[in-house]
């Protein structure tokens, strides 16, 4: 679809411009970016503007538990090569913040749009997308209701039928169950770390069998698809067989996961693999995330981990020991307020790291190391956790509250 | 109880292990290595028996279809009721400890038979689910400290007469039944509704149940700094929400 064939009708652009006003009342309150506020504005004065602003674009949706900001970033990059893109670049990944970012790209040819995983149905039928990217799906935020397992039966009911070409990671049986409903899926085996969330068939609930990099259900058959492209080590292997090599700023394994899907996702959009993993090389942080800030007369790598997956992705990219780790850990509303979630992390991994702790819940981790058989201190805050590590580099992994508490403290 | 070592088995990981319920079997392997107690721990998944020879099993939290296929499993399977009839203790969080029951309501909304193990019947609350810091006082016949935990349930589990409430609340729904009662004993057989995970936050249930499973009155202390700081901040967090 060529970008601005019809222009937005006076309702439609008296929305956007409320939006945008309230969006600059709310920046000079000094109250964030105020994109949130705009877009439920704007959505008020005309409840269809997402899908009035999304019908220029070439739209493409990015959800899953972990990796969606930073894929949609990578993503964004990479379809720069074919246009003009608009993306909700800083995490607002609601409806409202999303027409907000749509409404600031009037130029725009694509849309490469990042959606809450619970959104992700509804978003998907206001703005008929081109694309949908489903990474992975695990536990996150328990105290929300919003298990695990119903989202991906959610995602297949509200993707069946669906004109988008799906994206989707193979290797997470979750995602193969909520995607398998679609018409058009390109599998790729993107890699999946974290297995606890999917031992039983998404299907008829028996046992997965998972030898390897491999899963099927013993019972029913539901097995994982055969993917077109695929992550290997370094690379991407596109439908051809030709390996693309990932140079990417961003650290981490995970990380190579969200350039192989965007690579599959911009191919669809008429990108060549080889432009696509050139471009995603400029990502560099990504909303502060992996960002390297000078505090102290140390180096303090941050690090975002927000429920288990994410932890055991981290612990993999960190520097080895004697680096220093400060973890902090919150259970403010948006982190999700039951802490269980600890005992699933396997903290063992940072055996020999001297480790400090912080934040709102340092002594929920505190008896969650002391049962690892960890050494560890509880700092008071970050400067007192800094201040016992000796000058160099440090990894500071938090999650969500936290890791806008660290940012904040360091001037990030 | 085996000679050589305490056996502990973990019931269902593939099914119940949404709430971090691995953390109990981690206290109790601790706390009971820390006493110089080997400790054996085995995993049993849902397609595998469960062994009948072990001395403490814990079966944790999970979603409501995976507690139905729980259910199913260990119903054919016959492992749990046959262990605790050789006096094997049994401790159970949420969806699990509505499975030792004679009832629960399944994902489809219907009545599915439990274990039969613990004499309650569960129901499904009408209302909002029951989420936040609970405090309770533990039944006095057991001689342990207030129980805290973070609840996240819908259910209603009512008691019968061959049953003591766990715990009287201080603060939460516990039982949601109204009662002021949380959680269910029986000989061996324990059940609550309270994650945290709830030996992290109670270390003396896990002391309890490995005194039970090796016969001794006491065990030689270990080093409660955390788990008391984190007791203390807990108990404070219920009594006064932020």
């Amino acid at each position: 679809m060529a970008a601005n064939s019809e222009p937005l009708s006076p309702r439609a652009k008296l929305a956007v411009t409320a939006g945008r006003a309230a969006a600059a009342v709310s920046r000079a309150a000094g109250k964030g970016s105020g994109s949130v506020i705009g877009g439920k504005v704007a959505l008020r004065f005309d409840p269809d503007l997402l899908a009035r602003l999304a019908r220029h674009l070439d739209v493409v949706l990015v959800s899953a538990t972990n990796g969606k900001t930073t894929t949609t970033r990578l993503l964004a990059e990479a379809l720069r090569a074919g246009g003009p893109v608009v993306s909700n670049a800083l995490g607002a990944n609601m409806p409202a913040g999303i027409t907000s970012a749509l409404a600031g790209g009037s130029d725009a040819r694509f849309g490469v749009i990042e959606v809450d995983e619970k959104y992700l149905a509804g978003v998907a039928r206001d703005v008929a997308p081109k694309a949908i990217a489903l990474l992975n799906l695990s536990r996150d935020q328990l105290d929300r209701a919003a298990e695990t397992r119903m989202l991906a039966e959610k995602w297949r009911e509200g993707l069946a039928g669906s004109e988008a070409i799906i994206i989707a990671n193979a290797d997470d049986p979750l995602i193969t169950w909520a995607a398998s409903s679609s018409p058009t899926v390109v599998w790729v085996a993107a890699g999946q770390s974290w297995k606890d969330d999917a031992w039983s068939c998404p299907s008829c609930g028996g046992v997965l069998q998972r030898p390897d990099d491999d899963w099927y259900c013993g019972e029913c058959g539901f097995r994982r698809p055969t993917p077109t492209w695929a992550l290997s080590g370094d690379h991407v292997v596109d439908p051809y067989g030709v390996a693309w090599p990932i140079h990417l700023q961003l650290p981490g394994r995970a990380n190579k996961s969200n350039a192989a899907m965007s690579a599959a996702v911009a191919a669809a959009f008429g990108i060549d693999p080889k432009v696509a993993l050139e471009r995603m090389f400029k990502v560099q942080a990504v909303a502060g995330r992996y960002d390297v800030v000078s505090f102290l007369q140390r180096d303090l790598r941050l690090l975002l981990a927000k429920n288990p997956a994410g932890w055991l992705e981290t612990f993999s990219l960190i520097d080895g020991p004697p680096t220093p780790v400060i973890l902090s850990v919150n259970a403010r509303g948006a982190d999700g307020t039951d802490t269980s979630w600890l005992w699933d992390v396997d903290y063992t991994r940072l055996a020999g790291h001297p480790i400090m702790v912080i934040g709102d819940r340092k002594l929920d981790l505190a008896v969650r190391l002391e049962v690892a058989g960890l050494q560890f201190r509880v700092c008071a805050n970050l400067d007192e956790a800094v201040r016992a590590a000796p000058p160099g580099r440090i990894e500071a992994i938090a999650n969500y509250t936290a890791f806008q508490d660290l940012r904040r403290r360091v001037g990030n | 109880m085996s000679e050589s070592s305490l056996r502990l088995v973990w019931v269902y990981p593939d099914l119940l292990s949404t709430y971090g319920d691995q953390g109990n079997a981690l206290v109790v392997e601790r706390r009971a290595v820390q006493r110089r107690v080997p400790v054996t721990r085995v995993d049993v998944r849902s397609d595998h028996a469960v062994p009948t020879s072990g001395d403490i099993y814990l079966i944790g939290g999970g979603e409501d279809r995976p507690q139905r296929l729980a259910a199913e499993r260990l119903r054919r399977d016959g492992g749990l009721n046959r262990a605790v009839a050789n006096g094997a203790i049994v401790f159970s969080v949420c969806a699990g400890y509505q499975i030792l029951g004679h009832e629960f309501i399944n994902d489809l909304g219907r009545p599915e038979p439990g274990l039969g193990l613990l004499d309650v019947v569960s129901t499904r609350g009408e209302g909002d689910r029951c989420v936040g810091d609970v405090l309770a006082d533990i039944d006095p016949q057991l001689g342990l400290p207030p129980l805290t935990g973070f609840e996240n349930h819908q259910g209603i589990t009512h008691l019968g007469p061959t049953t003591r409430p766990l715990a009287r609340l201080r603060v939460g729904r516990g039982n949601g039944t109204g009662d002021g009662t949380e959680g269910a004993f029986n000989d061996t057989v324990f059940g609550t509704y309270m994650h945290g995970p709830v030996m992290a936050r109670n270390p003396h249930i896990a002391d309890l149940l490995i005194k039970l499973a090796l016969d001794v009155n006491a065990l030689p202390p270990v080093d409660d700094q955390w788990y008391d700081a984190l007791r203390a901040e807990r108990i404070a967090a219920a009594v006064q929400p932020a």
